[in-house]
């Protein structure tokens, strides 16, 4: 129950794009349209989903201050916490290379219009934020890393579909100064969802 | 190009978070004071520069398929010493910037630099370009914070700037203002006043 309550949390409360600002070099440049963007979307729950509990068991079987003590009960003092940055960047490179690797065999046409993004999720902020984010509140065990990666990414990709729609009707539609064309309104967008999501900010779930 | 303009292009015509739209992230979350934006900025500045030189100096050895995962190893082992010097010097201000330091790996401009300037280019070149760059990021980072923190607190850096009398007249600071929203749009302002003067960057 308390799972499903910080999944929900995740998506609209915490949610990486409107709460926290995580991600968004990819958002900019990939909101433009909204097939691409859902399919960025997808890949970066995805990722999500997978590091987080991984990191999540690095975390708390070898990295945390005395979390070696399984192996052996000397190391209880052993703490490697402060090479936590480079272990959670590397699980996440690898781990994009191989689902850059899948969809480029099995989804050739997102392969094709997700471009030179694919490989930046292992750069999205939104990922390392989420592994920083579960060090930095101590999550109690996997399931509670699994639903709230799974939550993060679909907040993500909640996010980046509705901005990528309204962008959409606004090029077509709307008469948009000049030197406000393109990025400048995307911000501007951006910013008042952002004000909308805060009204979840009350809800006790 | 020549190392001129390779060191001053980025702080305005080829700016790194207003023209190419790198590093966002960042920009957003540490603005709402100016001494966090300023710590971050030169954090942000020194990693900058020494990953620049350090792919630099390496990127023949380095083989095409790994080379991301190589250049995020260079960059993590910097932030790491960044962060740890800035815990014991400056425990108050890594505090309020809480994972946004470790964010810096994957700060946007740093990748976007090593891939198109650092890998093809030789190191007093890459220095130049990491430290325009990182300026280029700072400049924006302080104009965010700056109005921020005049407009939401009433204060730059700490001290009191908005006088006690304008309070007893009826002046409220905005308190919209601290919130992360409003970062997006005064970064959106200062895009729009950029490419009113800069009519070719406009779409």
């Amino acid at each position: 129950m308390e799972n499903l309550n910080l999944f929900i949390r995740s998506i609209f409360i915490d949610n990486m794009i409107f709460a926290y600002f995580l991600g968004m070099c990819s958002f900019i440049a990939v909101s433009k349209n909204v097939k691409t963007a859902f399919g960025l979307g997808i890949a970066v729950t995805c990722m999500l989903t997978l590091t987080l509990p991984i990191n999540w068991m690095l975390e708390t079987y070898v990295l945390r201050e005395g979390a070696l003590v399984w192996l052996n009960p000397d190391f209880a003092d052993v703490d490697l916490s402060f090479l936590s940055l480079i272990v959670f960047i590397a699980v996440i490179a690898s781990l994009t290379q191989l689902v850059e690797m899948i969809v480029e065999k099995y989804v050739p046409a997102l392969y094709a219009s997700l471009g030179i993004f694919l490989p930046l999720i292992a750069v999205n902020c939104a990922i390392l934020g989420g592994s920083l984010f579960m060090q930095q509140r101590g999550f109690e065990n996997l399931g509670t890393a699994v639903c709230a990666g799974a939550g993060w990414g679909i907040g993500w990709l909640l996010a980046i579909t509705a901005v990528a729609a309204v962008r959409e009707r606004v090029a077509q539609y709307s008469n948009v100064p000049a030197s406000l064309r393109g990025v400048g309104i995307t911000f501007i967008i951006t910013a008042l969802m952002g004000i909308a999501f805060m009204s979840f900010l009350g809800i006790k779930i | 190009m020549s190392n001129k303009s390779v060191f001053f292009n980025p702080f305005s015509k080829n700016n790194p978070v207003i023209v190419q739209i790198l590093g966002i992230c960042s920009v957003l979350a540490v603005t709402a004071k100016l001494e966090p934006a300023l710590v971050m900025g030169l954090s942000v500045i020194t990693v900058l520069a020494f990953s620049n030189v350090i792919i630099s100096l390496i990127r023949n050895t380095i083989p095409t398929n790994i080379r991301i995962i190589v250049q995020l190893v260079v960059v993590a082992g910097l932030v790491v010493i960044v962060s740890q010097l800035l815990e014991a010097y400056a425990y108050d201000v890594s505090k309020q910037l809480s994972v946004f330091i470790g964010l810096i790996i994957t700060n946007c401009i740093l990748m976007g630099r090593l891939e198109a300037f650092a890998m093809a280019n030789r190191p007093w070149p890459s220095f130049l370009d990491g430290v325009g760059n990182g300026i280029g990021y700072a400049i924006i980072l302080v104009i965010v914070g700056f109005f921020r923190e005049l407009l939401g607190s009433g204060t730059l850096l700490g001290f009191q700037v908005v006088p006690e009398c304008a309070y007893e007249a009826g002046y409220v600071n905005n308190g919209l203002m601290i919130l992360p929203p409003m970062a997006l749009i005064v970064v959106a302002c200062i895009i729009w006043v950029h490419r009113s003067y800069n009519k070719d960057l406009q779409e």
